[in-house]
């Protein structure tokens, strides 16, 4: 089965090096369509380096992105997003002083179908399109949770509903593929335990793949069908959580020789 | 929802309107009269350009947070598109005096002129430059402001010497656009029209997906382009549309002013035409309120007009009128004053709106009574 399924993304020998620090080299993962794919490694591996390829905000030295078979090569972030790649931040990255609701409808770019003129004069074309905005907006914070504080101003709320808001952010973009860094970073458990019926949710209901950074064993243990396991820029291991569990080479990279 | 925003329209629109016709009146009734047709029509005049300018800065530096400092070089550009089009249009025979419907069409043109010159011009700069950020971006857009202004010095129509024949003073005065107080009062209706009309259209830019995606950019660039915003177009978009309008601010200013002179928009001007005295409105205004635009700058016209002409400025102690001399001190300290006690200028973000003021007040004043509370409860506990 697995052979014949087209992977959404794919990266092919990725690599960047900074001056003569070689920060990832020669990375290759494939995600499918509806795959929750775990990404981890000690501090300092690559892991958010691996990210910043992924959404173009690094041009790789060498190898290349394809997403759907397409090469990404040469393109700037926001056609990365464009072509269906949406990424969260390690640390919260939201439009601090934009409401909730404007934090998502700024990401609906896909939906934004009139310009300058249209602005200007408030044409029922204007009208329309906000209206439905708002709509997918909403319908979003309510997957998330987070419809009742959709007017306040996104700094003001708790940590936690910070990161749902932004996964609903990228949600917004209606990507393909969905890159969470660290989400569950700095969470109690039971912020943790809701997050990932959010991220189940947005799953099944969008089938969507998604690559998790995370450093929350258990979490990635419980949730990823696939782990791959980075150490200076390297893959070191790639499997089920069991096999990476059991990796010799993992361990050692966790808890040293 | 949407019933309450055309509710809202239709209020300002209302309001609007009557307080046009307000001043129709008063000007039909009063417009003879000395004081009124020497300083307060003026007055007005210079308020409307500079609410326009301020407004159009706010853009840039409130809305997408970018600091421009070369605003005043795009005013000038439309400055001098207007005056020079509008002596062409006298030479070509197109108008001969100013009550002429043909002279209406010529000064419409003109602003239009002024408005699309300054934005190609801009669009031009902003490609290179606001791939910059922070202070470079700064530094780059206060060169690019000196070198319009030396160009139009250089210029050979239109540099210092004057406007093609003989000096640009009476020549501006006499067949351009430069209106005497008579003709101020009797176009005042047009530089109320012009002025309402940019600051709705800034206002409809900044209620729109533009404005959230500059306010986007604003907060966090690098977020706003993960979200799928395309940030340098909407950074140089914002930019002409905000030199647009610095150009039209350009066009009434030729309209004010009998004289053209590019010292008066260069950097190193002590008046009120510097870039950075227009930062100055903007800041105190609030980083991204238009309304505090306009209130600033009529705030600044005000104490500009004050300490250069005001009759108490003779009484004072001759230390105190003695820094008057130096207006940029005054305004420096201006600024100084608004960072420390209101960072965020006198409206902050806040936009004022007749609909809203009631709930608005309310608000504010709930809010002031829990932060005094609060601050009861804690000296108690201190």
């Amino acid at each position: 089965m697995a052979e014949e399924r087209v992977p959404v993304l794919e990266t092919r020998k990725l690599g960047i090096s900074f001056g003569g620090l070689k920060a990832v080299t020669d990375f290759n993962i494939q995600i499918f369509p509806g795959e929750l794919v775990g990404l981890i490694g000690p501090n300092g591996a690559g892991k958010t380096t691996v990210f910043n390829l992924l959404t173009g905000v690094y041009a790789p030295t060498e190898g290349t992105v394809l997403l759907n078979g397409k090469p990404l090569n040469g393109k700037k972030t926001y056609q990365f997003v464009e072509a269906g790649i949406a990424r969260t931040f390690q640390n919260i990255r939201l439009f601090k002083e934009m409401s909730v609701i404007e934090n998502v409808k700024v990401a609906c770019t896909k939906d934004l179908h009139y310009g300058l003129f249209s602005a200007s004069l408030r044409t029922p074309k204007f009208w329309k399109t906000e209206k439905e905005l708002t709509e997918k907006a909403m319908s979003l914070l309510e997957i998330c949770n987070l419809a009742d504080v959709a007017e306040l101003p996104a700094a003001s709320l708790p940590y936690g509903r910070q990161r749902k808001l932004e996964i609903a952010r990228a949600l917004a973009t209606d990507m393909k593929v969905l890159l969470l860094d660290e989400p569950a970073a700095g969470m109690n458990p039971t912020e943790t335990a809701e997050l990932l019926t959010c991220i189940n949710t947005i799953r099944d209901r969008f089938g969507i793949a998604i690559l998790l950074i995370e450093h929350d064993m258990s979490l990635v243990m419980n949730v990823c069908e696939r782990i791959q396991v980075l150490d200076y820029g390297q893959t070191i291991a790639a499997g089920s959580p069991a096999e990476v569990a059991a990796n010799p080479s993992v361990i050692a990279a966790y808890l040293g020789e | 929802m949407k019933s309450k925003t055309s509710r809202g329209y239709l209020l300002n629109t209302v309001v609007v309107v009557v307080l046009f016709i307000g001043f129709q009146i008063l000007t039909s009734l009063k417009g003879s009269e000395g004081s009124f047709k020497l300083v307060i029509v003026p007055s007005i005049w210079q308020c409307c350009y500079l609410m326009v300018l301020a407004a159009s800065l706010n853009l840039v530096l409130g809305f997408m947070g970018q600091l421009s400092l070369g605003h005043c070089g795009f005013m000038a550009i439309g400055a001098y598109t207007a005056a020079l089009l509008s002596l062409a249009c006298e030479r070509a025979g197109l108008f001969e005096n100013k009550s002429d419907l043909s002279f209406l069409l010529v000064l419409i043109a003109s602003v239009l002129a002024a408005g699309i010159l300054a934005a190609l011009l801009s669009f031009l700069i902003g490609i290179p430059a606001l791939r910059l950020k922070g202070d470079y971006l700064a530094i780059i857009t206060l060169g690019f402001g000196m070198i319009i202004i030396n160009i139009i010095n250089n210029l050979p129509f239109c540099g210092q010497d004057g406007l093609a024949q003989g000096s640009a003073a009476a020549s501006l005065y006499k067949n351009g656009l430069g209106f005497g107080s008579k003709a101020k009062v009797q176009f005042l209706w047009f530089a109320l029209v012009v002025t309402i009309l940019s600051l709705t259209l800034m206002f409809m830019f900044v209620r729109s997906k533009y404005g959230r995606a500059i306010r986007a950019i604003r907060d966090d660039e690098i977020a706003a382009s993960a979200s799928g915003v395309n940030t340098s177009y909407y950074k140089v978009l914002t930019f002409a549309y905000s030199a647009f309008f610095a150009g039209v601010a350009g066009a009434l200013y030729s309209c004010t002013n009998a004289t053209l002179s590019t010292s008066s928009f260069a950097f190193t001007n002590g008046g009120i035409l510097n870039s950075t005295f227009v930062v100055v409105m903007v800041v105190l205004g609030g980083m991204g309120s238009l309304t505090g635009s306009v209130v600033a700058a009529t705030i600044m016209f005000f104490v500009n007009y004050q300490i250069k002409n005001g009759a108490w400025v003779e009484h004072l102690p001759a230390s105190v009128s003695g820094v008057f001399e130096y207006p940029m001190l005054v305004y420096a300290l201006v600024l100084i004053i608004v960072i420390l006690f209101r960072p965020k200028g006198i409206f902050g973000s806040y936009e004022f709106s007749l609909q809203n003021l009631i709930p608005d007040i309310r608000r504010a004043r709930e809010r002031r009574k829990a932060a005094k509370a609060e601050r009861k409860e804690a000296q108690a506990h201190g």
